[in-house]
């Protein structure tokens, strides 16, 4: 075996050699999310999408593919929210600032805000739980290209009020003008005042033409088929409804099979796909 | 150039091989045949009938290193780029190389399989025993007119025509510049063979058209066979291991006693085992032991032709007989779908 010299020409090259990010800033979100923002040490831009994911690399450790939830309208840092579940990601919830990971990517397709086919439409985004993280990078950009938009509507339902992310945040797209921002709890605690529900409680509060509409929708497994089977009884049509799809995107260049429904290799054709294109994708939702 | 030699000459030339570059051949096993280093050309056996694993296990190492890493984020791409020769590939073996290689080209080139790939010389033999469960003849793989770079065939008589087809094959086949060109009667010959094999390797007889069998799956997605051959499944991914047209991997970190060095390798993986489709939390796209068996016949048989365009079951019969539970066979899986079509 033979070891390359590490030259510009060959980390091109090598689709599964990470390039080095150091991160900048990090705060706990919940009990299991913790908020990230990295830069990338050549001092390029991530050159993302949103919606798309990036595999993050500790070496020893392994990779694991991560949304990038902040907009890369943002300036040239990106950010993460990561939630511990396995090693990886307990890992990653150790980092102090300065320190490194590996960063591949960005990966796979985007929600399309900057196509004909959004711009000029009014946006309904609906996210349960950390669905709302790589919806989140969305907002963001549409927010910074607010004149391209008609309303916007964001649905998000949380487990129980600890679970909810970015609440300051919130707060904030809640007071812009033209927002519609609606909550709901599954499980309310001694605090809560607002909306207790499953997330589909949501969508009758809200009117919208169904015409001038796209929706944006990322959550569990589960919510999919609820929320698009009201989306489209509101006749939404399916080509305007986005959705993630959530796979383990191993390698992230449709190589390593993991991440295959039916034909669709989610890592490279998704993670976002439009309704219309995963209704008869029997695996899909 | 196309030769035909004698038995021993063709030895002094696998010899002459050996002697130069690191070498693999079809051996004895036991009771079987094996792909294994090979050290001197009296141990090739080219009249075997199947082997135990296809030779992708050069090309793509059940565990290959991708990665070396000395710190954090200190990454070293590695490469095997070290010229090897592997001697008496089965056609059918030879065309699910040449899909991998399509395979590992396409949108985001794979250099650790294509390095390794261009520094092979891939030295085919035509089939002289039939093996158990063969079904090339079906396939389209009973024999391949080219994709090697040397291709063996017994003739009868006993000869050996040698077709050398690419600059790679000719690197290696200097010493048989000076052996007889093989003749009109000898090419026929050859033809022969190449006819026989397509006629009797057909251990099991696909009723379906190639062409067809895309639209056979599309057509047959509930179909009650997979609900009841999976019931049979261990899920033990044997029909995964043994197959030369699995590619599936995994990644995985090995790091030193030091904790900073270490490096990331790509391991086989297969879809028939339970974790395959799981996502961190624990949810598993594909829990149901049906919706895996299904997913490997979808994958041979409609999901990777639409990609490369080819069938991606060669006709081998390795997992039919690997399998424990005999559900393997995916003739009859096939041959079941069209049944069920005629029914109707």
């Amino acid at each position: 075996m033979i070891t390359e010299e590490v030259g510009e020409r060959d980390k091109c090259l090598d689709i599964f050699r990470p390039e080095p990010a150091t991160l900048l800033r990090c705060r706990q979100m919940t009990r299991l999310e913790k908020w990230f923002q990295f830069r990338l040490d050549s001092g390029r831009a991530l050159g993302h999408m949103p919606g798309q994911f990036v595999e993050v690399a500790l070496a020893g450790i392994g990779e694991a593919p991560i949304s990038v939830c902040s907009s890369p309208t943002r300036g040239d840092t990106f950010e993460l929210v990561v939630r511990k579940v396995g090693n990886l990601t307990s890992a990653l919830h150790e980092l102090e600032p300065g320190e490194k990971v590996g960063i591949r990517g960005p990966f796979g397709s985007h929600f399309p805000v900057e196509t004909e086919a959004v711009k000029g439409r009014n946006i309904l985004f609906i996210c349960g739980g950390i669905g709302l993280v790589p919806v989140r990078s969305a907002i963001q950009y549409v927010l910074d290209n607010r004149g391209d938009y008609g309303r916007i509507m964001i649905l998000f339902g949380a487990k129980t009020p600890a679970d909810r992310l970015f609440v300051e945040e919130m707060a904030e797209w809640q007071g812009t003008e033209d927002v519609t921002l609606l909550e709901t709890v599954d499980r309310r605690d001694a605090h809560w005042t607002g909306v207790e529900g499953v997330i589909t409680t949501l969508i009758p509060c809200i009117r919208f033409d169904a015409q001038e509409t796209v929706a944006i929708v990322c959550g569990p497994p589960i919510m999919y088929r609820f929320v698009i089977l009201e989306l489209l009884e509101r006749k939404l049509l399916p080509e305007n409804i986005y959705v993630s799809l959530e796979r383990r995107m191993r390698c992230g260049v449709g190589k390593c099979g993991h991440c295959q429904v039916n034909g669709i290799y989610v890592c490279q054709d998704g993670p976002v796909f439009s309704f219309a294109q995963v209704k008869d994708v029997e695996e899909a939702l | 150039m196309i030769k035909i030699v004698g038995k021993d000459a063709l030895e002094t030339w696998v010899d002459e091989v050996i002697a130069r570059m690191r070498t693999y051949g079809v051996q004895a096993k036991g009771d079987h045949f094996s792909f294994e280093s090979l050290r001197r050309a009296a141990d090739l056996r080219l009249d075997y009938d199947v082997t135990i694993l296809p030779p992708k296990k050069y090309l793509q190492p059940p565990r290959e290193t991708l990665l070396r890493f000395s710190g954090a984020v200190e990454y070293e791409s590695v490469f095997d780029e070290d010229p090897f020769v592997i001697f008496g590939i089965h056609p059918y073996d030879l065309e699910a190389i040449l899909q991998m290689d399509a395979i590992f080209e396409k949108d985001q080139r794979d250099e650790h399989y294509l390095r390794r790939r261009s520094k092979a010389v891939l030295v085919a033999c035509d089939v002289e025993t039939v093996s158990e469960n063969v079904f090339a003849g079906c396939m389209g793989t009973a024999y391949l007119e080219s994709g090697f770079d040397i291709l063996i065939t017994k003739i009868d008589g006993g000869d050996y025509v040698v077709d050398i087809q690419t600059d790679a094959g000719r690197s290696i086949a200097d010493s048989l510049k000076s052996a007889k060109d093989a003749n009109k009667k000898a090419l026929a010959a050859r033809r022969e063979v190449w006819n026989k094999n397509k006629a009797r390797l057909r251990r099991h007889k696909l009723e379906v058209p190639l062409e067809e069998l895309p639209a056979l799956l599309e057509a047959g997605y509930e179909h009650p066979i997979w609900e009841e051959r999976a019931q049979r499944c261990y899920s033990c991914g044997s029909c995964n291991l043994v197959c030369p047209t699995c590619y599936c991997f995994d990644v995985r970190d090995d790091v030193g006693w030091d904790l900073k060095h270490g490096v990331r390798a790509r391991v086989w993986d297969g879809c028939l085992l339970a974790g395959f489709a799981e996502v961190a939390g624990g949810h598993n796209f594909r829990r149901n032991r049906a919706d895996r068996y299904r997913h490997r016949y979808y994958r041979k048989g409609k999901y990777l032709p639409e990609m490369i365009g080819k069938t991606a079951c060669v006709g081998c019969g390795r997992c039919i007989t690997a399998c424990t539970a005999k559900i393997a066979n995916p003739v009859e899986v096939y041959n079941a779908l069209l049944e069920e079509k005629d029914d109707h």
